[in-house]
């Protein structure tokens, strides 16, 4: 019996549930040395702007207790460099393209959704609403319910792609947030981004971040994200993809088991470059070995 | 798709107090040039997070060595790891040293050798090799360096070896006037001097740098510095740069 791993996002369809999160993958290509990328349900690709982004300055990372902490700025290639130079070669592989996206204000995340709503070879966007590096007036759009609202409805009015909303831990209810993203006509919430943290040199007194703080993901954030995951997906009847810290297959299953449709590898990648391809061959392994017949039975089967 | 294995330790052994040479053996047939560098992660841990970047000391048939001194909790675990245990390794990754034509001049400083040693044996008697360390009990394989050297110049801070001095003050002495192409590894502080000393001169000057990194392979845009084409990634744009891109 070959356990059917297929789910889907409205009516995208992903081979599997494993996916990667955006800003962990590069475009992809980066990785495709040790993955094949065939192999993979999707790839999120790092951040995007209308126009290239230099990002922060150094030092932007830093290794903490089972993860680390970064603050890269959203460096970015640019909408126009990553349609010439990346999604031609993207697009070869078979596997979803999503765009995870972001603006400086409303009027840039709307301009750069209808362009990649209209470009070939791109599945799903990803709406970025919670990076904690950076400084606009819609960087409170990921802990402001009305401003989220908004965002949401204004760029889900204008594209017809499957639309991801990206969301932030920093709130105090993270499901009122995915309700609202459901509301206002998302297709799917990713969830968590990183959690907002900080690390300093006792003898320097300084901050080893750059830009001072940063956002931790790894292990040391999994069972932060799971619980995140389990309220959100208790909460929305659209698909959740869950993520943070994921390392192995075992991980990825309590996000499922939580609720989570699909699952996004991110960190980990840093450590292990195959870690997709042990997670997806994992959850087949585990699927087999206890019967299940399709990974749907499995999705938000907690026993409470 | 070799490029990510796991390796196994023939030796770990400490050449002089904090100063390591980790030997692998390796199925792995990726072929490494000087100045390029793997990621070593001992094989299931967290924490520490991340593997530690480690410039190739030494390829050959199927062995793989590193030199490495402990800095931190990543390269004291390394230390810790004995002979037969198993490793993760990622690499060989970012580019290397431009190949040299003919002879050419090295400038190490202390560890930094663990970067430029495979270049100076790749092109034996070719090198101009001016090494820097603070004293005689850190200096490391002598007799080698003078057998694949073409010149060995030895600087000590404390005078107890060779020159007394800072290497690059041996180096604007007795290196310059040569006019070769420079190849350097070491603390911050030396390759400023270097680019202080060669300023305004036609001298082509490679360096690798460092920098805390992540993924190895340009995704994560952890390891940036700023060059003066904006930032660039040391693990893919370098960890070889340059000299005039850099901003010292």
């Amino acid at each position: 019996m070959k356990p059917n791993l297929k789910v889907k996002i409205r009516d995208l369809e992903f081979k599997n549930p494993v996916i990667t999160a955006s800003g962990t993958f590069g475009y992809g290509l980066e990785y495709s040395q040790f993955v094949d990328l065939n192999r993979l349900g999707g790839i999120v690709v790092k951040g995007l702007s209308l126009y290239p982004k230099e990002g922060n300055p150094p030092p932007r990372i830093y290794e903490t207790p089972c993860g680390m902490i970064n603050s890269i700025g959203l460096q970015n290639i640019g909408y126009e460099v990553f349609i010439k130079e990346k999604l031609p070669v993207l697009k070869k592989f078979d596997t979803n393209v999503i765009v995870n996206f972001f603006g400086e204000n409303l009027s840039e995340y709307i301009e750069i959704a209808l362009k990649l709503d209209s470009t070939d070879g791109i599945h799903a966007l990803e709406m970025n609403v919670s990076c904690p590096n950076k400084n606009s007036e819609w960087r409170q759009m990921g802990i402001d319910p009305k401003l989220l609202a908004q965002a949401v409805k204004e760029v889900r009015k204008r594209i017809s792609k499957p639309l991801i909303i990206k969301l932030s831990p920093q709130v105090t209810d993270i499901s009122l947030m995915a309700k609202i993203c459901e509301e206002e006509g998302a297709d799917a919430v990713s969830l968590i981004n990183t959690i907002p943290a900080m690390v300093i040199d006792i003898k320097t007194r300084r901050s080893l971040i750059g830009t001072l703080t940063g956002g931790l993901s790894g292990p040391a954030i999994r069972p932060v994200a799971l619980r995140a995951v389990w309220e959100v997906a208790k909460a929305v009847n659209i698909p959740v993809i869950g993520m943070g810290g994921i390392t192995s297959a075992e991980d990825a299953l309590q996000f499922i088991i939580a609720g989570a449709t699909l699952v996004a590898v991110g960190t980990a990648n840093f450590i292990n470059p195959i870690t997709t391809i042990e997670v997806i061959e994992g959850i087949e392994k585990f699927l087999v070995e206890e019967t299940i017949e399709d990974i749907k039975e499995l999705i938000g089967k907690l026993n409470e | 798709m070799n490029k990510y294995s796991k390796a196994k330790i023939k030796s770990n052994v400490s050449l002089k107090e904090d100063i390591y040479l980790i030997t692998l053996e390796t199925s792995s047939t990726q072929q490494a040039k000087p100045g390029q560098f793997y990621i070593l992660r001992p094989d299931v841990r967290l924490d520490p997070f991340l593997g530690r970047p480690l410039s190739v000391f030494e390829r050959e048939d199927n062995v793989l060595k590193f030199l490495y001194r402990i800095k931190g909790k990543g390269t004291k675990l390394l230390s810790n790891l004995n002979e037969g245990d198993l490793i993760q390794i990622t690499g060989p990754l970012g580019k290397g040293y431009p190949l040299p034509k003919d002879e050419f001049i090295v400038i190490a400083g202390g560890i930094g050798l663990a970067s430029v040693y495979y270049l100076i044996k790749s092109f034996p008697k070719k090198a101009h090799l001016f090494y820097g360390v603070r004293n005689k009990e850190e200096l490391l394989f002598y007799d080698l360096l003078k057998e694949f050297s073409k010149e060995l110049c030895v600087a000590t801070e404390c005078g107890s070896l060779g020159y007394q001095g800072v290497v690059t003050e041996v180096f604007s002495q007795k290196g310059l006037q040569l006019n070769l192409p420079i190849y350097a590894c070491g603390p911050m502080i030396m390759i400023k001097e270097i680019g202080r000393i060669i300023e305004g001169k036609e001298i082509p000057c490679y360096v690798a740098v460092e920098e805390r990194m992540a993924c190895g392979v340009g995704a994560c845009l952890g390891c940036v510095i700023p060059t003066n084409q904006g930032f660039k990634r040391v693990c893919t744009e370098g960890p070889v740069f340059d000299i005039k891109e850099l901003i010292l």
